[in-house]
């Protein structure tokens, strides 16, 4: 469990300085981190914490993204793999890859990343949209825009709308589970 | 949830509790025997309810129970005597304010005549008396204050008259006047708090309970009375001074009950003056907020007790029973409990389950340390291992709640049971205090419902035909409950003619549940009354006899993660046993490996496990193995086809064979790796951050602070049937890197 500790845990704006653009009224401030090459971003309102790799225990019948659930403190939560999500294969983890834990409206859940890059306050001027994505992998409504960071591209995600599919509203699971947690 | 709701959820909340206290009593009213404690408590609940309903508007509500309220006066004043007929009414009056209840709790019209009949009904015992029971009430009333309920204008009009002198501040009253021989002058300051109305609570009443203790001048006082523009219509602006000329026997405590539920709502100051020889009291004013106050000799505390101080029935009336919820209670001092929200207790639960993990986490890491060192360390480990399990039974009792929230309600059901199928019935109940989780508690309602209607229609005989073959006439159905190695044993036993064997075995083949010409052993028998669709009895009455039944109470009691069993005499009778466990938070598990992920297995699900021989699997067509354990064909699923699961073990013969049985009593053959042992879980959601999975009940932790995923054996034998047992269910399980490499078998060293 001691490689369970949270690196870092993100619960305020105020201690930490923007890198990059001026600080105006219209920025918001977005968590970086890098799978592969890639770099992308999202909201650090959204962002709970962020750990380093624990094991995790698999999901039965499921698509390869979604890694498997991990105890987070007593709740349970999915760990999906941002890598498989955009066509690039399961990750490989070592113990240096990442955790970021996101609340994604009433529930929390994890992405599992190569490794935080870094902390950006973005202006809302500075973002340019998605432009049209053809690799059919990546939907572009997936993605809220791309901001360039010092000649490299950041891609912003929409967290919302690319996990979208793994609510339990589209499985409304009809037969009562026999167990109820409480 | 803005003030008034809140408020309003209270009111339910403590409505639902009167209703309960006054069915209780209502029960155990009855002709002859008439406990005035049990009718006062009644007529308090009755009471509370529609003082309450009062403050919220609910205008039915109150209307009705003003009428339910006015025959309990009644008979509180023994002028309507004690029947059957009244007691069955009141209980239908009491079922009539729970519907009005429910509506108002709903925001919806009750529909127009739901109490038409039952308000006629009890009306027809006031009009047996003659006498309006209200005018009982006002007891020694002075003509310049009518004491009418709705007659308001009294009060107030009185307190306009004086709003010369309140605006001039001047003392309004007769202070100077002297005290009559052998009176007492009390001098009574009460200034409630401007949000008093909102908990219900109606200073007029306070007042004319007050009246009736003597001679009142009562003194409103406006000074704090905004300005029409400024005036809230929910809050409280007057305050009143009472001059009070009562007899000597009035004492303070009298006074007391009066304000008993407000004391903490507002300002009371009490004095007394007496004619000067006469020394009765000791008049000095006490601290208003001290109202259990031991200083008044020979009174009753602070719990009024009407039916001993005839001189005090207003102090029931005082309209709310906020501080007394279950109204009822004879036990006297306020009993000190709190109302918690259930979220608040789960937390904890929730909380406290996560030490005890972590805990285990810790002394797991601590084995490995070398003997003889850390002596220390370990033994403080050790202690607080002890703390964590103490901490975590408390907790969870925090939960528990005795199953006499039950029991109570069943003594109705037998009544109703009774009179509908004409027999005489005796329940008789014990172990009432055990203690079980509040969710069990609140799923016990219906598979109790069941059995007991189950017990008296079928089991019970009538009382001809039990006086004829020498049992008593009335038949007896007893209730009971136990702790039995951590799980709540209920019971209900009745002493009727038990299970007919042979027409349920008839009936069973009829209905093609049994195949005819098998040979069933008499547990076997008794064990189809749980079928689905079983039912024996010749007709459907009312009661039972659909078929729906028995199979429903099983399936609830497996839901809940227990079982159900029979044991039945013929002529003697017939035992149902249920066996629950005592919290939904917890599940007693079996922890089973497959490849390199680790399951568990829900206890009661659990039939054995074995070791197949090669000579008792048998192939089938489309894949699918079966083995013969016992003398029984089971189907065999392999966990690791199932969900996908790479290095497991796939040939039955070297793995385990787990027998599950499912809610509907089929059986199952799971194939696992191993057993690695027995273990309590704490039940976590799965759906609360992702979604429900087939086959998988919930998640929990383990020791290791690993997730474990709790099987549902239901499911797992739905995906079986679907999937023909190779794994592709809803997609190819392409979550792993490859279904291959089965021949990288790990070979199992124990059992």
């Amino acid at each position: 469990m001691s490689s369970s500790t949270a690196i870092a845990t993100v619960n305020s704006r105020t201690d930490i300085q923007p890198a990059g653009a001026a600080v105006n009224g219209t920025e918001e401030q977005y968590v970086t981190f890098t799978v592969g090459s890639e770099e992308y971003g999202v909201n650090i309102l959204a962002v709970r914490e962020i750990r380093g790799w624990t094991p995790e225990s698999r999901l039965p019948n499921l698509p390869d993204y979604v890694r498997g659930v991990i105890n987070l403190r007593g709740i349970i939560i999915p760990i999906f793999d941002l890598r498989a999500r955009f066509g690039g294969g399961p990750t490989q983890v070592t113990k240096r890859h990442v955790v970021v834990v996101m609340q994604v409206g009433e529930r929390t859940r994890g992405i599992l990343v190569d490794a935080i890059s870094d902390i950006l306050a973005i202006g809302h001027d500075a973002i340019k949209p998605p432009p049209d994505v053809d690799s059919g992998l990546v939907d572009a409504e997936y993605l809220s825009g791309l901001y360039t960071a010092e000649n490299r591209m950041v891609t912003l995600l929409n967290v919302e709308k690319l996990f979208a599919g793994e609510h339990a509203d589209q499985d409304p699971g009809p037969r009562t589970p026999a167990l109820e947690a409480t | 949830m803005d003030d008034l709701s809140r408020f309003k959820q209270t009111y339910f909340d403590e409505s639902a509790e009167l209703l309960a206290v006054a069915e209780a009593g209502l029960l155990r009213l009855a002709p002859g025997e008439i406990d005035m404690d049990e009718v006062n408590a009644i007529f308090r609940a009755v009471h509370s309810i529609k003082g309450g309903g009062g403050a919220f508007g609910f205008n039915d509500l109150v209307a009705f129970a003003h009428e339910f309220e006015t025959v309990m006066d009644g008979v509180r004043n023994a002028e309507i005597p004690v029947t059957t007929e009244l007691v069955d009414t009141l209980i239908r009056a009491n079922d009539v304010l729970a519907r009005l209840l429910a509506h108002a709790a709903d925001e919806t019209d009750a529909p127009a005549g739901t109490t038409d009949e039952t308000v006629t009904a009890l009306r027809r015992f006031l009009d047996k008396t003659g006498a309006p029971a209200e005018e009982q009430l006002s007891a020694p009333a002075d003509s310049l204050y009518p004491d009418d309920e709705d007659d308001e204008a009294g009060i107030f009009g009185d307190a306009l008259a004086a709003i010369q002198a309140a605006r001039d501040d001047q003392p309004a009253t007769v202070m100077s006047a002297p005290v009559p021989e052998g009176k007492l002058r009390w001098t009574i300051v009460f200034r409630p708090k401007a949000e008093l109305l909102l908990s219900g609570n109606e200073p007029t009443y306070m007042l004319r309970a007050l009246r009736r203790l003597g001679d009142a001048e009562v003194v409103c006082h406006l000074d704090k009375l905004p300005s029409l523009r400024d005036l809230d219509a929910e809050l409280l602006h007057l305050s009143w001074t009472v001059t009070l000329l009562a007899d000597p026997q009035i004492d303070r405590a009298q006074i007391d009950d009066v304000f008993e539920f407000v004391a903490d709502d507002c300002d009371i100051r009490i004095s007394a003056e007496a004619p000067p020889p006469a020394i009765i009291e000791p008049a000095d004013p006490l601290p208003a907020a001290n109202l259990p106050e031991p200083a008044a000799p020979g009174s009753p505390p602070a719990a009024p007790t009407p039916a001993t101080t005839p001189g005090s029935p207003g102090a029931a009336k005082t309209g709310d029973g906020a501080k007394r919820g279950n109204g009822g209670d004879h036990s006297g001092p306020t009993t000190h409990t709190i109302r918690v929200d259930l979220d608040k207790i789960d937390r904890l639960v929730n909380m406290v389950g996560e030490m005890v993990i972590t805990q285990a986490m810790i002394a797991e890491h601590l084995r490995d340390l070398p003997p003889g060192q850390f002596q220390e360390l370990l033994e403080g480990l050790e202690s607080l291992a002890q703390h964590t399990r103490e901490l975590r039974e408390s907790v969870m009792s925090i939960r528990a709640q005795p199953v006499s929230s039950v029991f109570s309600r069943m003594p109705r059901l037998v009544r109703e049971c009774a009179a509908a199928t004409g027999k005489e019935v005796m329940l008789v109940t014990s172990g009432e205090t055990t203690e079980v989780d509040k969710t069990v508690v609140e799923n016990l309602v219906d598979p109790l419902t069941h059995m007991i209607r189950n017990s008296i229609d079928h089991g019970l005989e009538g009382p001809e035909e039990r006086e004829r073959i020498g049992k008593p006439r009335a038949g007896t159905v007893h209730l009971s409950a136990a702790h039995r190695s951590g799980r709540i044993v209920i019971e209900v036993t009745d002493d009727g003619r038990g299970i007919n064997r042979a027409k349920v075995l008839s009936k069973a083949i009829e209905k093609g549940l049994v195949q005819p010409g098998s040979s069933l052993s008499d547990d076997e028998i008794d064990n189809l009354i749980f079928l689905p669709g079983f039912s024996t009895a010749d007709q459907v009455s009312n009661l039972s006899g659909r078929g729906v039944g028995m199979d429903v109470v099983r399936r609830n009691i497996s839901s809940l993660g227990g079982r159900i069993g029979v044991y039945s005499t013929p002529g003697e009778g017939s035992r149902f046993v249920l066996s629950l466990p005592l919290t939904l938070a917890v599940l007693d598990g079996m922890v089973i490996s497959v490849g390199d992920e680790r399951f568990v297995l829900p206890l009661t699900n659990i039939v054995e496990s074995l070791r197949p021989k090669p000579a008792d699997l048998h192939g089938l067509v489309n894949k699918c193995d079966v083995m013969m354990a016992r003398g029984e064909y089971v189907r065999l699923v392999h966990l690791h086809r199932l969900f996908g699961i790479p290095k497991a073990i796939d040939d039955a013969t070297k793995g385990l064979v787990v027998l599950v049985e499912t809610e509907d009593g089929s059986r199952l053959g799971l194939v696992v790796d191993e057993v690695l042992g027995q273990q309590q879980v704490v039940i976590k959601s799965l759906e609360a951050n992702f979604r429900r999975l087939d086959g998988v009940a919930a998640a929990t932790i383990l020791g290791d602070g690993r997730v474990a995923l709790i099987l549902d054996v239901a499911g797992l034998r739905e995906m079986s049937r679907h999937g023909a047992g190779n794994g592709a269910i809803t997609q190819p399980s392409s979550f792993l890197p490859a279904p291959a490499d089965r021949s990288d078998q790990r070979q199992r060293q124990t059992v």
